[in-house]
């Protein structure tokens, strides 16, 4: 699963709207989760054989990243592309994925953990509930024998070995692999695969069972700006140490 | 007209800008500063298929249009010029002759290693005593039964000492023509062979991460099998190859002026002197308008010499247009660049002095700007 999001060094800056960011000037890239995801892909490829799909939600321009997962190694892509999709909450994101999937056999499904835009951890975890599959997030390693997979998953100070019974859905985490470019031949084969678009009749969706979103974005502010730091004047280390204790107490009234 | 690239092409920019940003970019300053050709680099460019981008799948190159080699060495070069000098040598220089004028042999011995960046092959043309007067060669090659025999020397050869140099492209005098000017025979030349010695040259002033090497042949036996295509095709080999390579070094200068371009744009905007950002003062405001406006005109007269060449129109003056201007331009914006950045620009972990030094081997490589003027006004009838 892959989202097209606009890159880290982007300015953003909200749009007319209040509730969306301004898109013209921005540059795309697949998110850097999402990109740990094909990698991971493309390697269990190489090692157990077998084809990877790229499937997103997304808009025309969404089929560039598509395209580069494609150059990257991956066998063809499924676009949904829908004008309703476009305000779809993660759960309606999950939920047109799942009914995509549904159709199409798999073993192994792998999403990035977050998608670096929103940030709402939501669409993975909810795609596999609704396809009834086990899943587990945060995978720093993986190995598959047979019909399981055994997955390494930070934890708060540490890693948790989990594993479970294919098909499953797992998430990435940053350290899981070093994704590869894509390389110049592969920018050439890329051009021959196919990349499925579909709007939302088409995956056997209605608004009825979309249902209404469960959230939505009321309004954006961008942060406050940040104040200038304060410079903590003493003569000594203990000095200065009882000032900004002072200060985080009586001023910042943060202790 | 249309000038939108192609998804293909805009892929290839985005990927190896990609590539060199976080590749390159980090062992540029070193590189440069030690003056050593990294072989663990041109590998991996190889793994990305920077090699053999114009040879055709069934040669087991990538199979690219010209545009899309032209835009690679762009993207490189706008990072740093020792490797966009490996890849652009390896391409046009190295396996370029091969590609074009090679048997099915040739081709099927050495194209595979060449165009997965395993191994660098040197295009010799250049003598001690025959710069730009390529026609002076000296090197000789004489028939010895079923063997020739080479003896002379070549300077300046890229890529043609390093570790994964493989053997070099040697222009030769094998005779005399009926007019009586001299028979010129391309051989080609495998490292280890007797009497063959390719030595480095070091203390360059720019390029210093890019290999370029003295040859010496000394009785160098070698047989029919060697002859790079046809006996007595070497000059028209030689100076065809040289039109594609004007490209590659015209999209040196190209990506070199975009990276100058854009450190000083970068600069300007933080850089505050007498309470606001130096690019708030016209004159510096106007020497960054002047670039991009330069910039925008080398880019479209670059690409329309790839076109032509695409399109199998002739393309020569263009090319020669080409690499005369992105060269001579690259000069004003290293120069503009380093202006800009004040006494910073002038210390190496600013990299715009690299780009500056750089820049000067643009107007001499490959046929020298006085030689590229000579070429143009040729075509417009001077
Ligand atoms: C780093 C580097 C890499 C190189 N790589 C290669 C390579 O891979 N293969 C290769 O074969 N060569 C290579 N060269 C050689 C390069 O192509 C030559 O240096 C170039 O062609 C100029 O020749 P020259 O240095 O002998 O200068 P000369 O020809 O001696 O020129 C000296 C000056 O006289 C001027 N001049 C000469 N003739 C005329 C004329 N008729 N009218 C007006 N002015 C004239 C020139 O423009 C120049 O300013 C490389 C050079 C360098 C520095």
């Amino acid at each position: 699963m892959l989202k097209q999001v606009p890159a880290t060094e982007s300015l953003i800056g909200i749009a007319e709207d209040g509730v969306s960011v301004k898109t013209d000037g921005i540059k795309w890239v697949i998110n850097p989760y999402d990109e740990f995801a094909v990698e991971e892909a493309l390697r269990i490829k190489e090692a157990h054989g077998g084809s990877v799909t790229i499937i997103s939600v997304g808009s025309e321009k969404t089929a560039e990243a598509i395209r580069t997962a494609l150059a990257m190694g991956a066998d063809k892509g499924i676009l949904i592309n829908d004008p309703a999709s476009a305000g779809y909450d993660g759960l309606k994101t999950a939920r047109s994925l799942a009914a995509v999937l549904k159709e199409a056999p798999f073993d192994l499904i792998i999403a990035g953990q977050r998608a670096v835009d929103d940030d709402n951890y939501q669409v993975a975890p909810a795609t596999a509930e609704f396809l009834d599959i086990p899943h587990i997030s945060m995978v720093i390693k993986q190995e598959i024998t047979d019909t399981k997979i055994r997955c390494h998953r930070t934890i708060d100070g540490g890693t948790a070995i989990i594993e479970t019974q294919l098909p499953a859905l797992i998430t990435t985490q940053r350290g899981l692999n070093e994704p590869r470019y894509a390389s110049l031949p592969g920018i050439m084969k890329a051009k021959k695969k196919p990349i499925d678009v579909k709007n939302v009749a088409d995956i056997g969706l209605d608004s009825e069972h979309m249902g209404e979103p469960l959230t939505k974005i009321v309004s954006m502010k961008t942060p406050p700006d940040r104040k200038g730091g304060i410079m903590i004047q003493g003569d000594s280390a203990q000095a200065k140490a009882a000032e900004l204790v002072r200060i985080l107490h009586e001023e910042a009234k943060v202790l | 007209m249309d000038f939108d690239l192609t998804k293909e092409q805009e892929m290839i920019r985005r990927e190896v800008r990609k590539f060199a940003q976080s590749e390159i970019a980090p062992v540029a300053l070193e590189l440069d500063e030690k003056e050593a050709f990294s072989a663990g680099l041109t590998r991996k460019m190889g793994e990305i298929g920077l090699f053999g981008m114009f040879v055709s799948e069934d040669d087991d190159g990538q199979g690219l249009d010209y545009l899309s080699y032209i835009i690679a060495v762009e993207e490189i070069a706008r990072v740093d010029g020792s490797q966009a000098a490996t890849v652009a040598a390896g391409n046009s220089l190295g396996i370029g002759p091969i590609y074009y004028f090679g048997t099915e042999e040739q081709k099927k011995k050495y194209l595979p290693e060449l165009c997965a960046g395993k191994g660098l092959w040197g295009f010799g043309l250049t003598e001690p005593s025959a710069g730009s007067d390529a026609g002076g060669s000296k090197t000789t090659a004489v028939k010895d039964g079923n063997e020739w025999v080479l003896n002379g020397s070549k300077i300046f050869i890229t890529n043609g000492a390093s570790e994964l140099s493989m053997g070099v492209t040697v222009q030769a005098v094998t005779g005399k023509r009926p007019s009586g000017k001299p028979e010129y025979t391309c051989f080609l030349v495998e490292h280890g062979t007797p009497g063959f010695k390719a030595v480095p040259m070091h203390k360059k002033m720019m390029w210093r991460a890019s290999d370029t090497a003295e040859l010496f042949f000394n009785d160098v036996r070698i047989s029919e099998d060697n002859i790079l295509g046809l006996k007595g095709d070497g000059f028209h080999q030689m100076l065809s190859t040289l039109d594609g390579g004007r490209l590659s070094i015209a999209a040196m200068g190209l990506g070199g002026s975009q990276g100058a371009y854009e450190a000083a744009l970068q600069y300007a905007k933080k850089r505050v002197q007498f309470g606001q950002p130096i690019c708030k003062f016209q004159a510096v405001a106007f020497k960054l308008a002047d670039c991009a406006l330069e910039i925008e005109c080398a880019r479209n007269l670059l690409y329309k010499a790839c076109w032509l060449k695409d399109h199998r129109r002739s393309f020569e003056k263009e090319a020669a247009m080409a690499k005369l201007y992105c060269s001579e331009l690259m000069g004003r914006v290293a120069n503009h660049a380093v202006q800009i950045h004040g006494g910073y620009g002038l210390m190496k972990e600013y990299h715009v002095e690299r780009f500056y030094r750089d820049q000067k081997l643009l107007d001499i490589g490959e046929g020298t700007s006085e030689v590229q003027r000579i070429v143009i006004s040729r075509y417009i009838g001077c």
